[in-house]
């Protein structure tokens, strides 16, 4: 049985079916007509989108992991609020970029293990654990956070040499930040680990039925935390990429509501890492008119109800989708091993 | 700890005693670990405690602000609890109190010319409707599409924000002469709440409205299919309750709840709509609900504890202390009050029955 799910599971890990490909053809034709009338407008707009989507798509593969292995991350805000906050201040003291998104990756790591340490071995509630981590994120970074604090630089674009000069595919896809790049990179890495290595069949296992794969050897409860702790760092590094390369320095709460849609990401790209870099860009997309329409003082609807899209797209897409989409099996549920 | 007592008349009272050590020394051990994080800071700890509670109670003002914090978290913390008890997760008693606040605030400006036994009634009532509204979408979105209401329901915290943002920026906004900032007109008077002898009659709302649900939940049959939905949909499904319409009830009364403390607060204290007033209070409320086990009577003293920190936490301030480690607190009270195990450890108490330990819809609905 099981075994079947994840066979079909793999056959299933890449959105193919007819309706993606009508959509993939209207958005890229979508995409010509108008930088054929609006060049520049469109390429800012799609280089923008990619960026806006980098958080999102980082969140919701810090959701996969922790989920792909039965453990809910409503905690992801949270721990991306504290990689950005750490991050900022090791950029402040230290002036090293690098080193501050390293720290902030570790930072997440940590908010992972307490995650860990409350929802697997003392099975609390998941909810309420991830629920904990974003209350107390906000308000021991909101405690330490000193106003006047300025940073050290920016994570600015790198060209990659020939291929950020294509016209429109250049500039959007071939002149971005870091964490950007390393976002795509990572939602790439994650599909083969996930699809294609033992450790991923192993953490789908445990995700599905950790009965069955404790009784061929799996060590459900390292295997809970490890996935766990990445999730963790991919959240630290969405917080390292607001603070480091979005933004370029902290705000209180400044993570506004990401985790959540980043959770809303991830159930709309079916819990693979494709699926959810497709759905991140979506959401990207909206961030990116939204802020557009801002830039150009496109005041027909009043400003409030832009700024509500992400979050209404983020529930209609909840609405939508969680019935048809399945999550792993065991989540939630804590493991007792008899 | 021997405790050789005749069982059939002191078990009971042994129950619930035994049911208050956890929270107290959840409470206790995070207002330790705060201690630390004090000296950390470079202050003492002790002076800052002691400023903390002197300032909230040392004084009739002080006991004003403690009563004024602690109502819109006694209505959150109900709002909170009582989902609980039907199994759902209530993040979004933020978005539905400012509703309530507004929509209060808005009938009691806009609508002149009414006696006050109208007029008030009619104001409270729209806190509660516009409440009662946001609480009953994520509940219909879980009922019957099976999206998480904890998701949705922060997702319509924020919308809530940018609404009454608009509100309070545009159609509503006080345009009286010299005003710059959001926020509506005041109400008039026929649509304040009353004093009453030196209490605010919100204070008493609140109390009344936890005695109330209390009895709802243990008492009638409403209450009692509210509670079979949260232990056990399949179980409830099968005794031919309809869990849909549960969950839906459930929600819709939840948000009520929270719209009507933003009611109060509108119409009580601060007399107009104003944003900023209450950022937070739904994460209180949470903390709150479950400091008091869920229970709608436990939630008034935990919302009274909390009053009295946030009350005094700005005189923290004159002994070098960030009244914002008052937050930190809470949300080390709800860590530890959460992982009971912690504390059964430190005390060497024995594990509860099973069934006594809050459980929660796990999963992403179904």
């Amino acid at each position: 049985m099981a075994q079947a799910t994840l066979v079909a599971e793999q056959r299933r890990a890449l959105p193919s079916n007819l309706i993606w490909g009508i959509v993939a053809v209207v958005a890229v034709i979508a995409t010509f007509y108008f930088y054929g009338t609006r060049p520049a407008v469109t390429t800012a707009i799609l280089a923008s989108a990619l960026r806006q989507a980098t958080p999102l798509v980082l969140g919701a593969l810090s959701g996969l992991y922790c989920e792909r292995s039965g453990v809910i991350n409503i905690g992801i805000e949270g721990m991306m609020l504290v990689g950005a906050f750490v991050a900022f201040l090791t950029n402040v003291y230290t002036a090293n970029l690098f080193l501050a998104t390293v720290v902030g990756v570790a930072s997440g790591v940590l908010t992972g293990l307490l995650h860990a340490f409350l929802s697997v071995t003392i099975k609390m509630d998941q909810i309420i654990s991830g629920t904990i981590i974003n209350i107390l994120a906000l308000e021991l970074t909101g405690f330490f956070y000193q106003a006047g604090l300025t940073t050290q630089g920016k994570l600015t674009p790198v060209a990659i040499p020939l291929l950020s000069d294509i016209p429109l595919i250049g500039p959007v896809l071939f002149n971005n930040p870091p964490i950007t790049y390393l976002s795509i990179i990572l939602v790439i890495v994650t599909h083969i680990l996930l699809f294609r290595t033992v450790w991923g069949l192993r953490t789908r296992a445990v995700g599905e039925h950790p009965r069955a794969a404790d009784t061929v050897g799996i060590d459900v409860i390292r295997t809970r935390y490890i996935n766990v702790m990445l999730g963790g760092a991919l959240a630290g590094l969405a917080g390292a990429y607001l603070t480091l390369e979005a933004v370029g320095s902290f705000e209180r709460a400044m993570t506004n509501g990401r985790g959540f849609v980043a959770l809303a990401v991830m159930i709309f790209g079916k819990w693979t890492p494709l699926g959810a870099w497709g759905a991140a860009l979506l959401f990207g997309l909206a961030n990116a008119l939204q802020t557009q329409a801002q830039f150009s003082n496109f005041d027909a609807i009043p400003h409030q109800f832009v700024g509500m899209l992400p979050y209404i797209l983020t529930i209609v897409v909840l609405a939508g989708f969680v019935g048809r989409a399945h999550p792993p099996a065991a989540i939630g549920q804590p493991y007792d091993k008899e | 700890m021997a405790t050789d007592v005749q069982p059939a008349v002191a078990a009971p009272l042994m129950r619930s005693l035994r049911a208050l050590v956890i929270p107290v020394v959840a409470v206790l051990l995070a207002m330790a670990v705060g201690a630390l994080i004090i000296v950390i800071t470079g202050a003492n700890p002790i002076e800052a405690y002691n400023a903390m509670f002197t300032g909230a109670m040392g004084s009739a003002r002080g006991w004003e602000r403690i009563f004024e914090k602690a109502t819109p978290l006694i209505f959150s913390g109900l709002a909170v609890a009582f989902a609980f008890k039907g199994g759902l997760f209530n993040i979004g008693a933020q978005g539905q109190l400012v509703l309530g606040a507004i929509a209060s605030a808005w009938v009691g400006f806009a609508f002149e010319g009414l006696p006050w036994i109208v007029h008030l009634p009619l104001a409270l009532l729209a806190g509660l409707l516009a409440g009662a509204i946001w609480g009953a979408i994520p509940g219909a979105l879980k009922a019957w599409t099976g999206a998480h209401e904890v998701i949705t329901t922060i997702m319509l915290n924020f919308v809530a924000l940018n609404l009454t943002d608009y509100l309070a920026n545009g159609p509503l906004k006080d345009t009286t002469p010299g005003n710059v900032v959001a926020r509506t007109p005041a109400i008039l008077p026929s649509a304040e709440l009353p004093l009453i002898g030196p209490i605010p009659s919100g204070v008493l709302i609140a109390v009344l409205l936890a005695i109330l649900i209390w009895w709802m939940l243990r008492r009638t049959t409403t209450g009692f299919e509210i509670r079979t939905v949260g232990l056990n949909q399949a179980a409830a499904r099968y005794a031919g309750i309809n869990v849909n319409w549960r969950i839906i009830y459930t929600m819709a009364l939840s948000g009520m709840m929270a719209g009507l403390g933003g009611a109060v607060e509108s119409l009580g204290l601060i007399g107009r709509y104003q944003p900023g007033f209450n950022s937070g209070l739904g994460f209180d409320g949470i903390t709150i609900a479950l400091l008091a086990a869920t229970n709608p009577l436990g939630v008034v003293p935990a919302a009274l504890l909390f009053g009295v920190m946030r009350a005094g936490a700005s005189r923290m301030q004159f002994v070098g202390v960030d009244a914002e480690i008052v937050g930190i607190v809470q949300g080390l009270a709800l860590l530890f009050v959460s992982a009971p195990i912690i504390v059964r450890k430190l005390l060497r108490m024995r594990a509860p029955a099973p069934g006594e330990e809050i459980t929660l819809s796990t999963g992403w609905g179904n």
